[in-house]
Protein backbone atom coordinates (compact mmCIF):
# COMPACT_ATOMS: atom_id res chain seq x y z
CA UNK A 1 0.00 0.00 0.00
CA UNK A 2 2.69 2.50 1.02
CA UNK A 3 4.64 2.11 -2.18
CA UNK A 4 7.00 5.06 -1.88
CA UNK A 5 6.72 5.66 1.83
CA UNK A 6 6.79 9.45 1.99
CA UNK A 7 3.59 10.99 3.38
CA UNK A 8 2.23 13.93 1.45
CA UNK A 9 -0.80 14.34 3.67
CA UNK A 10 -1.12 13.16 7.25
CA UNK A 11 -4.39 13.62 9.10
CA UNK A 12 -4.33 12.71 12.77
CA UNK A 13 -7.34 12.61 15.11
CA UNK A 14 -9.19 15.31 13.17
CA UNK A 15 -12.39 16.48 14.84
CA UNK A 16 -14.68 19.24 13.65
CA UNK A 17 -17.85 20.35 15.39
CA UNK A 18 -20.35 22.97 14.32
CA UNK A 19 -22.14 23.94 17.51
CA UNK A 20 -23.18 20.62 19.04
CA UNK A 21 -23.12 18.73 15.76
CA UNK A 22 -19.98 16.73 15.03
CA UNK A 23 -19.31 16.70 11.31
CA UNK A 24 -15.90 15.06 11.43
CA UNK A 25 -15.48 12.53 14.17
CA UNK A 26 -11.87 11.68 14.96
CA UNK A 27 -10.48 10.83 11.54
CA UNK A 28 -6.90 9.72 10.89
CA UNK A 29 -5.31 8.71 7.59
CA UNK A 30 -2.34 9.50 5.42
CA UNK A 31 -1.67 9.81 1.72
CA UNK A 32 1.65 8.82 0.20
CA UNK A 33 3.46 10.24 -2.78
CA UNK A 34 2.20 8.96 -6.11
CA UNK A 35 -0.98 7.55 -4.63
CA UNK A 36 -4.51 8.29 -5.75
CA UNK A 37 -6.76 8.35 -2.74
CA UNK A 38 -10.47 8.32 -3.42
CA UNK A 39 -12.77 9.60 -0.68
CA UNK A 40 -16.33 8.32 -1.02
CA UNK A 41 -19.47 8.74 0.98
CA UNK A 42 -23.04 9.88 0.77
CA UNK A 43 -24.12 13.50 0.64
CA UNK A 44 -23.65 15.28 3.94
CA UNK A 45 -21.15 12.74 5.29
CA UNK A 46 -18.37 15.30 5.73
CA UNK A 47 -16.34 14.74 2.52
CA UNK A 48 -16.18 18.38 1.46
CA UNK A 49 -15.63 19.52 5.03
CA UNK A 50 -12.71 17.10 5.29
CA UNK A 51 -11.26 18.41 2.03
CA UNK A 52 -11.57 22.00 3.25
CA UNK A 53 -9.58 21.13 6.35
CA UNK A 54 -6.81 19.58 4.29
CA UNK A 55 -6.48 22.63 2.03
CA UNK A 56 -6.42 24.89 5.10
CA UNK A 57 -9.59 26.86 4.42
CA UNK A 58 -11.25 25.54 7.58
CA UNK A 59 -9.72 25.06 11.02
CA UNK A 60 -10.44 21.88 12.97
CA UNK A 61 -11.90 21.75 16.46
CA UNK A 62 -8.97 19.52 17.36
CA UNK A 63 -6.44 17.29 15.68
CA UNK A 64 -3.69 17.82 13.17
CA UNK A 65 -3.35 18.00 9.39
CA UNK A 66 0.11 17.92 7.85
CA UNK A 67 0.55 18.71 4.16
CA UNK A 68 4.05 18.15 2.73
CA UNK A 69 5.12 17.54 6.33
CA UNK A 70 3.97 20.97 7.51
CA UNK A 71 1.20 21.49 10.02
CA UNK A 72 -1.44 23.46 8.13
CA UNK A 73 -3.99 23.88 10.93
CA UNK A 74 -1.93 26.40 12.88
CA UNK A 75 -0.49 28.31 9.91
CA UNK A 76 -1.04 31.95 9.11
CA UNK A 77 -2.64 32.88 5.77
CA UNK A 78 0.70 33.74 4.21
CA UNK A 79 2.24 30.39 5.11
CA UNK A 80 -0.84 28.53 3.88
CA UNK A 81 -0.49 30.40 0.58
CA UNK A 82 3.10 29.13 0.29
CA UNK A 83 1.93 25.52 0.73
CA UNK A 84 -0.96 26.05 -1.67
CA UNK A 85 1.36 26.98 -4.50
CA UNK A 86 2.46 23.36 -4.49
CA UNK A 87 -1.00 21.91 -5.02
CA UNK A 88 -3.84 22.32 -7.47
CA UNK A 89 -7.50 21.99 -6.80
CA UNK A 90 -10.43 21.25 -9.05
CA UNK A 91 -13.72 22.55 -7.71
CA UNK A 92 -17.06 20.86 -8.16
CA UNK A 93 -18.38 23.62 -10.41
CA UNK A 94 -15.00 24.45 -11.93
CA UNK A 95 -15.03 27.81 -10.09
CA UNK A 96 -13.66 29.70 -13.09
CA UNK A 97 -13.47 33.48 -12.82
CA UNK A 98 -16.42 34.62 -14.90
CA UNK A 99 -14.76 37.88 -15.91
CA UNK A 100 -11.75 36.17 -17.53
CA UNK A 101 -11.60 34.05 -20.67
CA UNK A 102 -10.85 30.34 -20.53
CA UNK A 103 -7.22 31.00 -21.49
CA UNK A 104 -6.82 33.76 -18.91
CA UNK A 105 -8.25 31.49 -16.24
CA UNK A 106 -5.66 28.82 -16.94
CA UNK A 107 -2.93 31.46 -17.15
CA UNK A 108 -3.89 33.07 -13.84
CA UNK A 109 -1.75 30.94 -11.50
CA UNK A 110 1.18 31.23 -13.93
CA UNK A 111 0.89 35.02 -14.06
CA UNK A 112 0.57 35.27 -10.29
CA UNK A 113 3.24 32.83 -9.19
CA UNK A 114 5.88 32.59 -11.92
CA UNK A 115 8.08 35.01 -13.86
CA UNK A 116 7.49 33.34 -17.21
CA UNK A 117 7.19 35.41 -20.36
CA UNK A 118 3.78 35.89 -21.99
CA UNK A 119 4.84 33.58 -24.85
CA UNK A 120 5.80 30.77 -22.50
CA UNK A 121 2.57 31.17 -20.59
CA UNK A 122 0.58 31.01 -23.79
CA UNK A 123 2.35 27.76 -24.71
CA UNK A 124 1.64 26.22 -21.32
CA UNK A 125 -2.00 27.27 -21.45
CA UNK A 126 -2.37 25.72 -24.89
CA UNK A 127 -0.72 22.51 -23.74
CA UNK A 128 -2.89 22.23 -20.61
CA UNK A 129 -6.08 22.87 -22.54
CA UNK A 130 -5.05 20.24 -25.05
CA UNK A 131 -4.62 17.76 -22.19
CA UNK A 132 -8.28 18.19 -21.26
CA UNK A 133 -9.44 18.19 -24.88
CA UNK A 134 -10.27 21.87 -25.16
CA UNK A 135 -7.72 23.27 -27.62
CA UNK A 136 -8.98 26.38 -29.33
CA UNK A 137 -11.35 27.41 -26.56
CA UNK A 138 -8.92 30.00 -25.12
CA UNK A 139 -10.92 33.07 -26.04
CA UNK A 140 -14.36 32.00 -24.88
CA UNK A 141 -15.82 33.22 -21.61
CA UNK A 142 -16.85 30.62 -19.00
CA UNK A 143 -20.50 31.61 -19.56
CA UNK A 144 -20.21 30.47 -23.18
CA UNK A 145 -19.18 26.87 -22.46
CA UNK A 146 -21.02 23.95 -20.87
CA UNK A 147 -20.75 22.80 -17.27
CA UNK A 148 -18.60 19.81 -18.18
CA UNK A 149 -16.25 22.02 -20.18
CA UNK A 150 -15.94 24.42 -17.27
CA UNK A 151 -14.93 21.53 -15.10
CA UNK A 152 -12.25 20.49 -17.58
CA UNK A 153 -10.95 24.06 -17.77
CA UNK A 154 -10.88 24.00 -13.97
CA UNK A 155 -8.73 20.88 -14.22
CA UNK A 156 -6.40 22.55 -16.73
CA UNK A 157 -6.07 25.49 -14.35
CA UNK A 158 -5.41 23.20 -11.38
CA UNK A 159 -2.61 21.58 -13.39
CA UNK A 160 -1.13 24.84 -14.71
CA UNK A 161 1.68 24.96 -12.18
CA UNK A 162 2.42 21.21 -12.49
CA UNK A 163 1.39 20.59 -8.88
CA UNK A 164 2.80 17.82 -6.73
CA UNK A 165 -0.64 17.25 -5.29
CA UNK A 166 -4.06 17.50 -6.92
CA UNK A 167 -7.38 17.75 -5.09
CA UNK A 168 -10.49 17.02 -7.10
CA UNK A 169 -13.98 17.58 -5.79
CA UNK A 170 -16.31 15.44 -7.91
CA UNK A 171 -14.15 15.68 -11.05
CA UNK A 172 -16.43 13.55 -13.22
CA UNK A 173 -19.95 14.49 -12.16
CA UNK A 174 -21.68 16.13 -15.09
CA UNK A 175 -19.28 14.70 -17.66
CA UNK A 176 -20.35 12.19 -20.30
CA UNK A 177 -18.86 8.68 -20.02
CA UNK A 178 -16.20 9.35 -22.63
CA UNK A 179 -15.01 12.58 -21.02
CA UNK A 180 -15.08 10.82 -17.65
CA UNK A 181 -12.69 8.23 -19.07
CA UNK A 182 -10.47 10.99 -20.48
CA UNK A 183 -10.28 12.78 -17.13
CA UNK A 184 -9.63 9.50 -15.32
CA UNK A 185 -6.85 8.59 -17.72
CA UNK A 186 -5.32 12.00 -17.30
CA UNK A 187 -5.29 11.53 -13.54
CA UNK A 188 -3.72 8.08 -13.97
CA UNK A 189 -1.12 9.38 -16.39
CA UNK A 190 -0.12 12.21 -14.09
CA UNK A 191 0.11 10.06 -10.98
CA UNK A 192 2.12 7.39 -12.77
CA UNK A 193 4.23 9.62 -14.97
CA UNK A 194 5.09 12.55 -12.74
CA UNK A 195 4.48 11.02 -9.32
CA UNK A 196 1.75 13.50 -8.68
CA UNK A 197 -0.43 12.61 -5.72
CA UNK A 198 -4.18 12.87 -6.11
CA UNK A 199 -6.99 13.12 -3.60
CA UNK A 200 -10.34 12.68 -5.29
CA UNK A 201 -13.76 13.08 -3.72
CA UNK A 202 -16.36 11.32 -5.82
CA UNK A 203 -19.70 9.54 -6.01
CA UNK A 204 -18.91 7.99 -9.36
CA UNK A 205 -18.05 4.37 -8.55
CA UNK A 206 -16.85 3.44 -12.04
CA UNK A 207 -14.41 6.30 -12.03
CA UNK A 208 -13.42 5.66 -8.41
CA UNK A 209 -12.43 2.05 -9.03
CA UNK A 210 -10.62 3.03 -12.22
CA UNK A 211 -8.26 5.57 -10.66
CA UNK A 212 -7.94 4.67 -6.99
CA UNK A 213 -4.88 3.10 -5.48
CA UNK A 214 -6.55 3.42 -2.11
CA UNK A 215 -10.07 4.26 -1.01
CA UNK A 216 -11.67 5.70 2.08
CA UNK A 217 -15.36 5.54 2.71
CA UNK A 218 -16.86 8.11 5.05
CA UNK A 219 -20.19 7.95 6.86
CA UNK A 220 -21.46 10.23 9.63
CA UNK A 221 -18.04 11.84 9.87
CA UNK A 222 -16.25 8.56 10.48
CA UNK A 223 -14.15 6.34 8.29
CA UNK A 224 -16.35 3.31 7.68
CA UNK A 225 -13.86 1.45 5.55
CA UNK A 226 -10.52 1.95 3.90
CA UNK A 227 -8.27 -0.13 1.73
CA UNK A 228 -7.30 -0.92 -1.84
CA UNK A 229 -10.07 -1.03 -4.44
CA UNK A 230 -10.07 -4.82 -4.23
CA UNK A 231 -10.42 -4.78 -0.48
CA UNK A 232 -13.31 -2.32 -0.74
CA UNK A 233 -15.00 -4.32 -3.48
CA UNK A 234 -14.88 -7.48 -1.41
CA UNK A 235 -15.60 -5.74 1.88
CA UNK A 236 -18.10 -7.52 4.07
CA UNK A 237 -19.36 -4.23 5.50
CA UNK A 238 -23.00 -3.89 4.39
CA UNK A 239 -22.85 -0.08 4.22
CA UNK A 240 -19.91 -0.28 1.82
CA UNK A 241 -21.67 -2.84 -0.33
CA UNK A 242 -24.83 -0.74 -0.42
CA UNK A 243 -22.88 2.32 -1.48
CA UNK A 244 -20.70 0.80 -4.18
CA UNK A 245 -23.60 -1.14 -5.65
CA UNK A 246 -25.96 1.82 -5.42
CA UNK A 247 -28.84 0.07 -3.67
CA UNK A 248 -31.73 2.00 -2.17
CA UNK A 249 -32.31 -0.51 0.64
CA UNK A 250 -29.65 -1.04 3.22
CA UNK A 251 -28.12 0.15 6.45
CA UNK A 252 -27.51 3.74 5.29
CA UNK A 253 -30.48 5.83 6.42
CA UNK A 254 -32.44 7.53 3.68
CA UNK A 255 -33.08 10.83 5.40
CA UNK A 256 -31.68 13.03 8.06
CA UNK A 257 -33.71 12.74 11.23
CA UNK A 258 -36.25 15.46 11.94
CA UNK A 259 -33.93 16.87 14.63
CA UNK A 260 -31.04 17.25 12.26
CA UNK A 261 -33.28 18.82 9.68
CA UNK A 262 -34.51 21.37 12.20
CA UNK A 263 -30.94 22.06 13.15
CA UNK A 264 -30.07 22.79 9.53
CA UNK A 265 -32.96 25.20 9.27
CA UNK A 266 -32.10 27.08 12.40
CA UNK A 267 -28.54 27.83 11.46
CA UNK A 268 -29.59 29.41 8.19
CA UNK A 269 -27.68 32.68 8.26
CA UNK A 270 -29.38 35.94 9.01
CA UNK A 271 -29.48 38.10 5.89
CA UNK A 272 -27.23 41.03 6.80
CA UNK A 273 -24.23 39.71 8.67
CA UNK A 274 -24.28 36.17 7.49
CA UNK A 275 -20.59 35.41 7.67
CA UNK A 276 -20.55 34.43 11.30
CA UNK A 277 -22.05 31.04 10.62
CA UNK A 278 -20.63 30.70 7.18
CA UNK A 279 -20.23 26.97 6.83
CA UNK A 280 -23.03 25.77 9.05
CA UNK A 281 -25.45 24.72 6.45
CA UNK A 282 -23.00 23.66 3.81
CA UNK A 283 -21.34 20.65 5.22
CA UNK A 284 -21.69 17.89 2.71
CA UNK B 1 -26.10 60.21 -15.46
CA UNK B 2 -23.71 62.19 -13.28
CA UNK B 3 -23.98 65.13 -15.67
CA UNK B 4 -27.76 65.04 -15.74
CA UNK B 5 -27.98 64.83 -11.96
CA UNK B 6 -25.50 67.64 -11.48
CA UNK B 7 -27.23 69.81 -14.07
CA UNK B 8 -30.62 69.31 -12.43
CA UNK B 9 -29.15 70.15 -9.05
CA UNK B 10 -27.53 73.32 -10.39
CA UNK B 11 -30.78 74.40 -11.98
CA UNK B 12 -32.82 73.60 -8.88
CA UNK B 13 -30.42 75.36 -6.58
CA UNK B 14 -30.47 78.46 -8.75
CA UNK B 15 -34.26 78.50 -8.96
CA UNK B 16 -34.72 78.11 -5.21
CA UNK B 17 -32.02 80.66 -4.48
CA UNK B 18 -33.56 83.08 -6.95
CA UNK B 19 -36.98 82.62 -5.42
CA UNK B 20 -35.79 83.40 -1.90
CA UNK B 21 -33.25 86.07 -2.74
CA UNK B 22 -35.61 87.96 -5.02
CA UNK B 23 -37.75 88.78 -2.00
CA UNK B 24 -34.74 90.53 -0.54
CA UNK B 25 -33.79 92.06 -3.86
CA UNK B 26 -30.55 90.14 -3.73
CA UNK B 27 -30.62 88.03 -6.89
CA UNK B 28 -27.00 88.95 -7.50
CA UNK B 29 -26.04 86.45 -4.78
CA UNK B 30 -27.57 83.49 -6.62
CA UNK B 31 -24.22 82.44 -8.17
CA UNK B 32 -22.57 82.57 -4.74
CA UNK B 33 -25.16 80.28 -3.28
CA UNK B 34 -25.07 77.82 -6.17
CA UNK B 35 -21.30 77.68 -6.19
CA UNK B 36 -20.70 77.29 -2.46
CA UNK B 37 -23.54 74.81 -1.94
CA UNK B 38 -22.36 72.70 -4.85
CA UNK B 39 -18.71 72.64 -3.90
CA UNK B 40 -19.22 72.03 -0.21
CA UNK B 41 -22.30 69.82 -0.01
CA UNK B 42 -24.46 68.96 -2.96
CA UNK B 43 -21.64 68.00 -5.33
CA UNK B 44 -19.90 65.42 -3.14
CA UNK B 45 -23.12 64.05 -1.61
CA UNK B 46 -25.20 63.67 -4.73
CA UNK B 47 -22.42 62.26 -6.85
CA UNK B 48 -21.77 59.79 -4.03
CA UNK B 49 -25.47 58.84 -4.10
CA UNK B 50 -25.24 58.13 -7.82
CA UNK B 51 -22.03 56.14 -7.42
CA UNK B 52 -23.49 54.10 -4.54
CA UNK B 53 -26.46 53.21 -6.72
CA UNK B 54 -24.43 52.50 -9.79
CA UNK B 55 -21.04 51.19 -8.66
CA UNK B 56 -21.37 50.27 -5.01
CA UNK B 57 -24.25 47.94 -5.78
CA UNK B 58 -22.40 46.54 -8.81
CA UNK B 59 -19.31 45.75 -6.75
CA UNK B 60 -21.36 44.09 -4.00
CA UNK B 61 -23.28 42.02 -6.56
CA UNK B 62 -20.16 41.07 -8.51
CA UNK B 63 -18.12 39.99 -5.50
CA UNK B 64 -21.19 38.29 -4.04
CA UNK B 65 -21.69 36.28 -7.20
CA UNK B 66 -18.03 35.32 -7.14
CA UNK B 67 -18.40 34.23 -3.54
CA UNK B 68 -21.39 31.96 -4.12
CA UNK B 69 -19.88 30.39 -7.25
CA UNK B 70 -16.76 29.35 -5.28
CA UNK B 71 -14.57 31.78 -7.25
CA UNK B 72 -13.28 33.49 -4.12
CA UNK B 73 -12.42 30.16 -2.57
CA UNK B 74 -10.72 29.11 -5.81
CA UNK B 75 -8.54 32.23 -5.68
CA UNK B 76 -7.56 31.45 -2.10
CA UNK B 77 -6.69 27.88 -2.99
CA UNK B 78 -4.58 29.17 -5.90
CA UNK B 79 -2.68 31.14 -3.23
CA UNK B 80 -4.02 34.42 -4.63
CA UNK B 81 -5.20 36.77 -1.91
CA UNK B 82 -8.73 37.84 -2.89
CA UNK B 83 -8.33 41.16 -1.10
CA UNK B 84 -5.18 42.01 -3.06
CA UNK B 85 -6.57 40.70 -6.32
CA UNK B 86 -10.16 41.96 -6.16
CA UNK B 87 -10.57 44.61 -3.48
CA UNK B 88 -7.44 46.72 -3.86
CA UNK B 89 -7.97 47.62 -7.55
CA UNK B 90 -11.61 48.52 -6.90
CA UNK B 91 -10.59 50.57 -3.89
CA UNK B 92 -8.03 52.56 -5.89
CA UNK B 93 -10.41 53.04 -8.81
CA UNK B 94 -13.09 54.38 -6.49
CA UNK B 95 -10.64 56.64 -4.69
CA UNK B 96 -9.65 58.25 -7.99
CA UNK B 97 -12.98 58.24 -9.80
CA UNK B 98 -15.37 59.54 -7.14
CA UNK B 99 -13.48 62.84 -6.63
CA UNK B 100 -12.97 63.09 -10.40
CA UNK B 101 -16.69 62.64 -11.01
CA UNK B 102 -17.41 65.15 -8.27
CA UNK B 103 -15.26 67.77 -9.99
CA UNK B 104 -17.07 67.10 -13.22
CA UNK B 105 -20.41 67.27 -11.42
CA UNK B 106 -19.43 70.62 -9.91
CA UNK B 107 -18.74 72.05 -13.36
CA UNK B 108 -22.01 70.81 -14.75
CA UNK B 109 -23.93 72.06 -11.71
CA UNK B 110 -22.44 75.51 -12.01
CA UNK B 111 -23.39 75.39 -15.67
CA UNK B 112 -26.98 74.58 -14.65
CA UNK B 113 -26.96 77.55 -12.30
CA UNK B 114 -25.69 79.68 -15.15
CA UNK B 115 -28.58 78.58 -17.39
CA UNK B 116 -31.12 79.89 -14.88
CA UNK B 117 -29.22 83.10 -14.20
CA UNK B 118 -28.62 83.79 -17.85
CA UNK B 119 -32.07 83.08 -19.19
CA UNK B 120 -34.41 83.70 -16.24
CA UNK B 121 -32.57 86.36 -14.29
CA UNK B 122 -30.87 88.15 -17.17
CA UNK B 123 -27.35 87.89 -15.82
CA UNK B 124 -24.65 88.21 -18.39
CA UNK B 125 -22.28 85.25 -18.62
CA UNK B 126 -19.19 87.12 -17.51
CA UNK B 127 -21.01 88.50 -14.50
CA UNK B 128 -22.18 85.04 -13.45
CA UNK B 129 -18.74 83.49 -13.79
CA UNK B 130 -17.07 86.33 -11.97
CA UNK B 131 -19.56 86.28 -9.08
CA UNK B 132 -19.31 82.47 -8.83
CA UNK B 133 -15.52 82.51 -8.76
CA UNK B 134 -15.34 85.37 -6.28
CA UNK B 135 -17.70 83.70 -3.88
CA UNK B 136 -15.80 80.46 -3.48
CA UNK B 137 -12.32 80.04 -2.09
CA UNK B 138 -10.06 77.05 -2.56
CA UNK B 139 -11.04 75.62 0.82
CA UNK B 140 -14.62 75.21 -0.46
CA UNK B 141 -13.25 73.07 -3.28
CA UNK B 142 -10.79 71.15 -1.11
CA UNK B 143 -13.31 70.40 1.60
CA UNK B 144 -15.60 68.93 -1.04
CA UNK B 145 -12.76 66.84 -2.41
CA UNK B 146 -11.82 65.57 1.04
CA UNK B 147 -15.44 64.60 1.61
CA UNK B 148 -15.49 62.88 -1.74
CA UNK B 149 -12.38 60.87 -0.88
CA UNK B 150 -13.82 59.83 2.48
CA UNK B 151 -17.09 58.82 0.79
CA UNK B 152 -15.16 56.76 -1.74
CA UNK B 153 -13.48 54.90 1.09
CA UNK B 154 -16.80 54.28 2.85
CA UNK B 155 -18.65 53.18 -0.27
CA UNK B 156 -16.08 50.70 -1.50
CA UNK B 157 -15.38 49.26 1.95
CA UNK B 158 -19.06 48.65 2.58
CA UNK B 159 -19.67 47.25 -0.91
CA UNK B 160 -16.69 44.87 -0.86
CA UNK B 161 -17.47 43.75 2.65
CA UNK B 162 -21.08 43.01 1.77
CA UNK B 163 -20.03 41.15 -1.38
CA UNK B 164 -17.40 38.98 0.25
CA UNK B 165 -19.71 38.00 3.10
CA UNK B 166 -22.51 36.71 0.91
CA UNK B 167 -23.92 33.33 1.88
CA UNK B 168 -26.64 31.21 0.41
CA UNK B 169 -26.79 31.54 -3.36
CA UNK B 170 -28.52 34.08 -5.57
CA UNK B 171 -30.90 35.12 -2.82
CA UNK B 172 -27.94 36.05 -0.62
CA UNK B 173 -26.41 38.12 -3.41
CA UNK B 174 -29.60 40.16 -3.74
CA UNK B 175 -29.81 40.74 -0.02
CA UNK B 176 -26.17 41.74 0.24
CA UNK B 177 -26.53 44.18 -2.64
CA UNK B 178 -29.55 45.86 -1.09
CA UNK B 179 -27.87 45.95 2.31
CA UNK B 180 -24.71 47.48 0.86
CA UNK B 181 -26.66 50.31 -0.81
CA UNK B 182 -28.66 51.10 2.32
CA UNK B 183 -25.64 50.96 4.60
CA UNK B 184 -23.49 53.00 2.25
CA UNK B 185 -26.14 55.72 1.91
CA UNK B 186 -26.60 55.97 5.66
CA UNK B 187 -22.89 55.94 6.40
CA UNK B 188 -22.23 58.53 3.70
CA UNK B 189 -24.92 60.95 4.89
CA UNK B 190 -23.91 60.67 8.54
CA UNK B 191 -20.27 61.11 7.59
CA UNK B 192 -21.22 64.19 5.55
CA UNK B 193 -22.87 65.76 8.58
CA UNK B 194 -19.83 64.99 10.72
CA UNK B 195 -17.39 66.39 8.16
CA UNK B 196 -19.44 69.54 7.63
CA UNK B 197 -19.42 70.01 11.38
CA UNK B 198 -15.67 69.59 11.54
CA UNK B 199 -14.86 71.71 8.49
CA UNK B 200 -17.24 74.62 8.95
CA UNK B 201 -18.33 74.69 12.56
CA UNK B 202 -15.31 73.21 14.24
CA UNK B 203 -12.93 75.03 16.49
Amino acid sequence: MNSSGESVIEVVDLVRRFGDRTVIHDISFSVHRGETLVIMGGSGCGKSTLLRHIIGSMKPTSGSVKVFGEEITTMKEREIARVRRRFGMLFQSGALLASLTVGENVALPLLQHTDRSPDEIEDIVEQKLQMVGLSGFENLKPAEISGGMKKRVGLARALALDPELLFSDEPTSGLDPIMTAVVDQLTLKLTHGTHMTAVVVTHDMTSAFRIATRMIMLGHGDIIAQGTPDEIRTSSNPEVQQFINGEADGPIPLNLSQDEHEHHRHVKPRPFFAARNRFHHKTQ
Amino acid sequence: MVALTAFSIGVTLAMQAAHSLQQLGAEMYVPDLVMVTLLREMGPVLIAVIVIGRSGSAVAAELGTMKVSEEIEALEVMAINPVEYLVVPRFLAMLVMLPALTIMGNYVGVFGGWAICRFALNFNTAGYVLRALQSADTWDLYSGMIKSGVFAWLIITIACNAGLRVEGGAEGVGQATTASVVQALLAMLVMNAVLTGIFFFGA
